[in-house]
């Protein structure tokens, strides 16, 4: 099947129900997304499909056919970092970093949705992903920050 | 022993020209014969090469050798080196270096030891040195009990010291300028004229000269690094999904493993069926290992496929199979002949008067569950073993990896990786002596193993289960004795135990966090008793004082409320040394103690000393409709000097979120021998929405550096259970706590 990732196209002959995480991990190489639960409890495993964060981890690769779907590699780099990135930076968000991949990705679909949300907002929407360093109070001042610096771009 | 031990400073210094074109510096800590005990200067004597500074023609390379796990180390230790070499963020590289008994911890001691580390009597001090150095003859290099910076911060900044200074006598024989006219900044040696020499440019010529080793330490005054806030070197890439943890590792060829091992820990396997699994695509092989079986694919989710298809029979546990069976063993064990410890026995508890209070506690299996599962890859040949992996004791891991192999320890190659969350977990060696079976059975190819998260779940080593009994005296408002009973299985045994290491004495982590708060009780008594080991468990997150903290502090907040005197004003009245009372006082004035709340509110306040760290935590809560819901918690702890006040507010507010959530609603509970919770979903921690804000402040008034990885977590339950019972007259002795009431 051909799957889009972002941005390049890959031929790529796994099982249908092969789960999208898995496909990129291990059939593309793209370690950004994370294996953490494979039931959909912790989001480490977040990317876009079609601008939509979905649980990769819960997307048979069959289903990903034909759609765009958006890694962490692809949403910025270390020299093009996107809004979201750099605050997760400014503020020093990461403490083991495992499970930021997927909160990043959750927390550029949020600012999508919703470019302005407050705290129970941002709860809300970032609820499913699970941080075992207990990061959430820096998660929620990023976002914040975040917010702030796309509707300055 | 590694092999960089028993050869000169200078071979290696030659070593590394010929090998590397550049030059190594390393620190000579000496150590005069004991019992000097208060030596902690570098001077003459008996040396040990330890290597953090390489310099090449090309680059600067500071080694971290203390893992990180999310901690920051590896950005804090660098920064101790950068401090005193006068070289920015940005101007090195780093690296986590290879096993070396040099890397010694000489911090890990401490906590080890009989002694409160509040008590710097020379007889303590004594003992810390004596058993620093059994750790450096073990060659125990290892990260854990929030000693990283409390071992690294002397010895750190010297090797910069070292490395400056001798960069600094390099370019003055280069340029013929005094060393006293030289500046040192921004990795550059400095000429009066304005013109410099970067230190890459001088390796060749420091190689050749007699390090520099009498160097003084700067002033704090000076420090440019220390004690602000940094950027730390992983935040870049773990901002946007390029570090590379040990999952992420790919080595050509290899081939993804996965495996089914007995739930029923350290049972037998009766028998395996394959059928089904063997001709799924893409498995390469299955294959018998120790307590289960391996499936190796082409694919980690093959290979998950295929495991979950294999029909196997599970031999039964070597311990009871049902945890009312362990609560009994737990229970049983407040007996004379179980006794392991008296550790307090002020005054004189049996004489005490007055009204009497009495409570019985609980603390639950809690599993480690860092968010990356355990994995490694190792690649076997007949010359030796290449592992890729993330852990916290390196030359363990060499000697268990050989075991398995038939190598020797030297033998075995040890990538090091940024680890993807430990709380101990990392310290175990299970699923590394796994892979190396597998890789072993396969020679040549290299293997990923991968645990499912449900395996992880099956296998881990939670912390240990314990009970308290208290019984307390009260007459005229005030605290008259406090005698605590403690039991639980000792977590050191069981963890040193699967190493083949037996600990003497006893295990001071049974009661850590309660015998040692430096209260002044009238009397007070602490026994601890040693339940005979049941299922395995391992240190988990500030090991003993989560439970033992809980215990202790809790009991005194029942009695201190029973005598009608206030919960803050009172512990600060008891307390008998300094910097702990401060620790208090800032929390009561950040906290705004005393002023008034809602009738459905409640505050609470709990202390708990661990890891050296006096830490002060009070919660507010609200009693809602839809219950308990966490307002607000604010944090005074005292680490004696500050690395980095952000990465050290992260750290604070992660450690309460961490032993709030864990208190609030995660244990683990065996049926039929095998851990019952598969996921997260039955075993959750703190979400986002339930996070309250936390407010941290870190006094500076004691004496030693130390860590804060762990000590903001034992005072969270407490601090908790304190506040719901100031808010709702409930007085919970249990965790998780959502086993009797609703959290929001």
């Amino acid at each position: 099947m051909k799957l889009t990732v972002n941005g390049n196209e890959h031929d790529v002959d796994v099982e249908d129900d092969m789960p999208l995480l898995w496909v990129l991990r291990d059939e593309l190489k793209l370690t950004g997304t994370k294996y953490g639960c494979g039931i959909a409890q912790c989001g480490a495993c977040t990317v876009h499909m079609d601008g939509t964060a979905v649980r990769s981890c819960q997307v048979a690769a069959a289903s990903a056919d034909g759609s765009d779907v958006t890694t962490i590699e692809g949403l910025g780099t270390p020299a093009t970092m996107h809004a979201v990135q750099e605050a997760w930076v400014e503020h020093q968000v990461a403490q083991c970093g495992y499970c930021q991949s997927g909160q990043i990705m959750q927390a550029a679909s949020l600012l999508f949705e919703n470019p302005e949300p407050n705290d129970e907002d941002i709860d809300i929407v970032m609820g499913g992903n699970l941080c075992r360093c207990g990061t959430y109070p820096r998660i929620r001042a990023a976002v914040h920050a975040a917010a702030k610096k796309l509707q300055e771009v | 022993m590694g092999r960089l031990q028993t050869i000169t400073r200078r071979s290696f210094l030659v070593g590394s020209m010929a090998v590397g074109g550049g030059v190594a510096f390393g620190t000579y800590l000496a150590q005069r014969p004991l019992p000097n005990p208060l030596e902690t200067a570098a001077v003459d004597g008996e040396v040990t090469f330890n290597p953090w500074v390489l310099i090449s023609p090309e680059k600067v390379t500071l080694i971290t050798p203390h893992a990180d796990k999310g901690q920051g180390v590896a950005s804090s230790q660098a920064a101790l080196i950068a401090e005193e070499l006068d070289i920015e963020f940005g101007q090195f590289e780093i690296s986590f270096g290879r096993p070396n008994p040099a890397y010694y911890n000489t911090a890990l001691a401490d906590e080890s030891l009989p002694f409160m580390s509040t008590d710097t009597s020379l007889v303590a001090e004594s003992m810390r040195s004596v058993l620093g150095g059994v750790m450096k003859i073990l060659g125990m290099q290892s990260t854990g009990g929030s000693t990283s910076m409390t071992d690294s911060f002397h010895k750190l900044r010297y090797a910069g010291a070292v490395a400056r200074e001798t960069l600094k006598l390099a370019a003055s024989q280069q340029s013929g300028v005094p060393v006293d006219q030289l500046k040192t900044k921004d990795g550059a040696v400095h000429m009066p004229d304005g013109s410099s020499l970067a230190y890459t440019e001088l390796a060749g010529r420091a190689a050749d000269i007699e390090p520099v080793e009498r160097v003084a330490l700067r002033d704090p005054s000076e420090w440019r690094l220390i004690g602000k806030p940094m950027q730390r070197l992983d935040i870049v890439g773990k901002s946007t999904g390029t570090i590379v943890y040990g999952i992420d590792a790919q080595v050509d060829g290899m081939l993804h493993v996965t495996v089914m091992i007995n739930p029923c820990k350290g049972g037998p396997v009766k028998s395996i069926d394959d059928s089904a699994a063997k001709d799924m695509r893409g498995v390469n092989s299955i294959m018998p290992v120790t307590g289960g079986v391996a499936v190796i694919a082409d694919n980690t989710w093959r290979a998950f496929q295929a495991a979950n298809a294999i029909k196997i029979d599970w031999g039964s546990a070597p311990y009871p199979d049902e945890q009312d069976d362990h609560w009994k063993a737990v229970a049983q064990s407040f007996t004379e002949d179980r006794l392991d410890e008296t550790w307090r026995n002020d005054g004189d508890v049996s004489a005490a008067k007055g009204e009497t209070v009495e409570a019985e506690y609980r603390s639950p299996y809690v599993a480690h569950q860092p968010l990356e599962p355990m994995n490694a890859i190792v690649l076997v040949t007949n010359a030796g073993v290449e592992v890729w992996t993330g852990h916290q004791m390196p030359l363990f891991l060499q000697q268990q990896v050989a075991a398995v192999t038939g190598h020797t320890a030297d033998q075995v190659i040890f990538h090091n990786h940024y680890i993807g969350g430990s709380f101990g977990h990392r310290l175990e060696f299970d699923y590394l002596k796994q892979a190396a079976e597998i890789a072993n059975a396969m020679r040549g190819t290299p293997i990923k193993m991968t645990y499912t998260r449900e395996v992880d779940f099956a296998q881990d080593f939670p912390r240990h289960i314990s009970m308290a009994r208290g019984r307390s005296t009260i007459e005229d408002g005030k605290i008259t004795s406090i005698d605590l009973q403690i039991a639980a299985p000792s977590v050191i045994g069981s963890q040193m135990g699967r190493l083949g290491l037996n600990v003497p004495g006893p295990d001071s982590q049974i009661s850590a966090g309660a015998w040692n708060n430096p209260y002044s009780l009238e009397n007070f008594r602490m026994r601890a008793y040693r339940t005979p080991e049941l299922g395995p468990t391992s240190s988990w997150r500030a090991v003993g004082a989560p439970g033992a903290g809980f215990f202790f502090d809790s009991f005194l907040d029942e009695t201190i409320h029973a005598a009608g005197a206030d919960p803050m004003e009172e512990r600060i009245r008891l307390m008998d040394h300094d910097v702990s009372r401060k620790v208090l006082e800032a929390a009561a004035e950040m906290s705004d103690w005393g002023a008034p709340l809602e009738p459905n509110q409640g505050k609470g306040v709990a202390f708990v000393e661990s890891f050296g760290v006096p830490t002060a935590e009070v919660v507010q809560v609200t009693n809602t409709n839809w219950g308990i819901k966490i307002d607000k918690v604010w944090v005074a702890c005292d680490v004696g000097t500050l690395i980095d006040p952000v990465n050290f507010e992260n750290l604070v507010q992660g450690g309460v979120i961490f032993g709030l959530g864990h208190a609030m609603n995660c244990q683990i509970t065996y049926s039929k021998g095998m851990a019952e919770q598969t996921n997260y979903h039955d075993h959750e921690g703190m979400r986002i929405w339930q996070t309250p804000e936390i407010i941290v402040r870190g006094l500076e008034n004691g004496d030693k550096v130390r860590g804060i990885g762990e000590p903001p977590v034992p005072p969270a339950a407490p601090a908790l259970a304190n506040a719901i019972f100031a808010a709702t007259g409930t007085r919970l002795r249990e965790m998780p706590f959502n086993k009797f009431i609703e959290f929001v």
